[in-house]
């Protein structure tokens, strides 16, 4: 029974991860390296709280939550794309705004500081799926993240915009000579990234928990980072490695219960992610030996 | 430098913008800002929060010199930390301060290098290895803090004092660890313009192919970089813990966000030694005058981060654009 609760919980922390590294991954596979996953995120989770606080309806938090983060997921669009600004360096400024921006707007808007939480603020419901064990008791944003492996599987594998999209990643002098537009496909990764960041932070501020704190995001966004580059951008691959963190995560709650301190188990994801990193990298320089 | 002024200009318009919106006068708030970081009151501060910045800054731009983002500072600033502690703890008198920047050093110089070294033999990109290293250091000084290092005397999680005479001398704010972070900076700056190890950075960072091609062996280079780096940002966590209140408390490194503003001057000025300094110093000044704003006028001091990551989107992308102006594709 507490293994059943914890890897149901183990499923709805993992869905913002999972969220923001197919945003890495689509990104990553038309050649821009997003690293500004985290602090949009952390917008999405602003305006998610602020769209549901101010109507009461925590789908229209969600809504907001899109629509904000892909609008903030534009600074990097133009500031990249359109300027070619260096994407990292871009990227840590990007987080950097997110969190100065969030903590001064939760004190204008909210006027409160650190946490903003109040019974009247709605989350998201719970699906019962005819009581399946694990499986059900999410909101639909988590369902909607396993969805999306799936689906960015077909977009990027079985149409005509994933073969130009990847073609945009690989050679963009090729694609742009092809009749691609390289700058258009790239602003439309970005924007999609930005979204599908917007609903990581809507389930992460409404789903996980409903309340919006500063810096709540909390390296989620690096993680996916990560992810990516574990899952080597493949929409299955990333769905693997978010899904190893998840269960390092998991696996640090159960040791917690054995007497292991909490500090020891809140690096064990990460300390589990390297190790893989070194694994797969190990694996596959054997396999292309230079 | 043209540039850097007229992106500041611009990070100031759009600050002055967002400050009309939520209903404050940006006039009255940028002249707090001004007068909170280097009126009487505020100098003190100003430069107490300038010494780790400056530090971290340094420590950030020596990679980037040569292109390489060290984003693990955090964690090899807070083991230097722990490890200046430890050692402090242990040796008495003035050996006892020696030996603990020194262990502070050579903690995070040590811990930067094994992220190097993750890049140079296991094929982890420096950004992540750096990154995914710093969680678990400061976990690891957590744990300490909060276990086998507690002070018993304390429900807060944080050490013991160091003894008396185990602490770095103040002058003002600050202690005499700032003639270290500025014998840091100087060290740099001639390292940078006058050796030959300062010169193969400085073509990598220029660009990475050429280097090769001129004999310059990235993964020792790698290497060296990232030691330098991380010992600097050690050395800079035991700076900070030798001065007041003498004992390391779980997080006092972190919340003010040295790092990640040493990181922002250091992108600033391009890493550029000195303008690495003068940059750190203004944002140090710049995040200071917030708390004194925030008093004045009650507009959050959160501001002033906003206008310290405005500043640097709108220098990349300015930088961007001049740099397409010179090799259009």
């Amino acid at each position: 029974m507490v293994d059943a609760a914890l890897f149901a919980s183990a499923l709805g922390a993992l869905a913002p991860i999972l969220f923001a590294a197919l945003a890495g991954a689509l990104c990553q596979r038309a050649g821009v390296f997003n690293i500004s996953l985290e602090g949009t995120m952390l917008v999405g989770a602003f305006a998610g709280v602020a769209g549901s606080w101010y109507v009461g309806s925590a789908w229209v938090g969600v809504v907001l939550a899109v629509v904000a983060a892909t609008g903030y997921s534009l600074i990097l669009a133009v500031g990249h794309v359109s300027f070619g600004g260096d994407a990292i360096v871009l990227g840590v400024a990007i987080n950097l705004l997110a969190v100065g921006l969030t903590s001064f707007l939760i004190r204008t808007v909210f006027g409160t500081r650190g946490t903003f939480s109040d019974p009247a603020l709605q989350g998201l419901p719970d699906l019962d799926l005819g009581g399946i064990p694990v499986l059900s008791g999410h909101s639909l944003l988590v369902y909607l993240s396993w969805l999306a492996v799936p689906g960015l599987a077909v977009l990027l594998y079985r149409h005509p915009w994933g073969l130009r999209l990847r073609g945009v990643g690989e050679r963009p002098d090729a694609a742009a000579s092809l009749g691609v537009s390289v700058t258009r496909y790239r602003y439309g990764v970005i924007l999609a990234a930005g979204a599908l960041c917007g609903l990581a932070g809507a389930q992460l501020a409404l789903g996980n928990v409903t309340l919006f704190s500063e810096n709540m995001t909390a390296g989620r966004g690096w993680i996916a980072v990560v992810a990516v580059m574990l899952g080597r951008a493949l929409p299955y691959g990333v769905l693997a490695a978010a899904v190893l963190f998840g269960l390092a995560e998991a696996f640090g709650f159960r040791l917690q219960g054995i007497g292991l301190p909490q500090q020891a188990t809140d690096a064990a994801p990460y300390v589990v992610t390297l190790l893989a990193l070194f694994l797969s990298s190990a694996r596959l320089r054997g396999r292309t030996p230079t | 430098m043209r540039t850097v002024l007229v992106t500041l200009l611009g990070a100031l318009v759009l600050g002055a913008v967002l400050l009309a919106a939520t209903g404050a006068n940006p006039l009255e708030a940028y002249g707090a800002i001004v007068t909170g970081a280097f009126g009487p009151d505020g100098i003190q501060d100003t430069l107490a929060y300038a010494v780790p910045v400056v530090g971290m800054a340094t420590a950030l731009a020596v990679p980037l010199r040569a292109g390489m983002v060290n984003l693990g500072g955090e964690g090899q600033l807070v083991l230097g930390a722990i490890s200046a502690i430890v050692v402090g703890s242990h040796v008495p008198g003035v050996l006892g301060i020696v030996a603990a920047l020194v262990a502070g050093a050579a903690a995070g110089a040590l811990y930067a290098t094994v992220a190097a070294v993750c890049e140079t033999r296991l094929g982890v990109p420096l950004l992540v290895s750096t990154l995914l290293l710093s969680y678990p250091a400061m976990s690891f000084a957590a744990y300490l803090v909060r276990f086998p290092m507690r002070d018993a005397g304390s429900s807060l999680p944080q050490s013991e004092q160091l003894p008396p005479d185990v602490r770095l001398p103040a002058l003002g704010s600050v202690t005499v660890g700032v003639f270290l972070v500025v014998a840091a900076v100087a060290v740099f700056a001639v390292v940078d313009a006058r050796t030959p190890a300062g010169f193969e950075a400085r073509v990598t960072g220029w660009g990475p192919r050429f280097a090769a091609y001129a004999g310059i062996e990235r993964p020792g280079l790698t290497v060296r970089l990232l030691a330098c780096s991380g010992g600097l940002a050690g050395l800079v966590g035991a700076v900070v813990v030798l001065g007041f209140p003498y004992r390391f408390i779980d997080g006092a490194l972190i919340t003010p966000q040295y790092t990640w503003i040493g990181l922002l001057a250091a992108l600033l000025a391009a890493a550029n030694p000195l303008g690495t300094l003068v940059a750190a110093v203004f944002f140090a000044a710049l995040t200071s005058g917030g708390f004194a704003m925030e008093r004045a006028t009650q507009v959050p001091r959160e501001l002033t981060a906003v206008l310290q990551a405005v500043l640097i989107i709108f220098l990349a992308a300015a930088t961007g654009v001049l740099r397409k102006r010179r090799n259009p594709a």
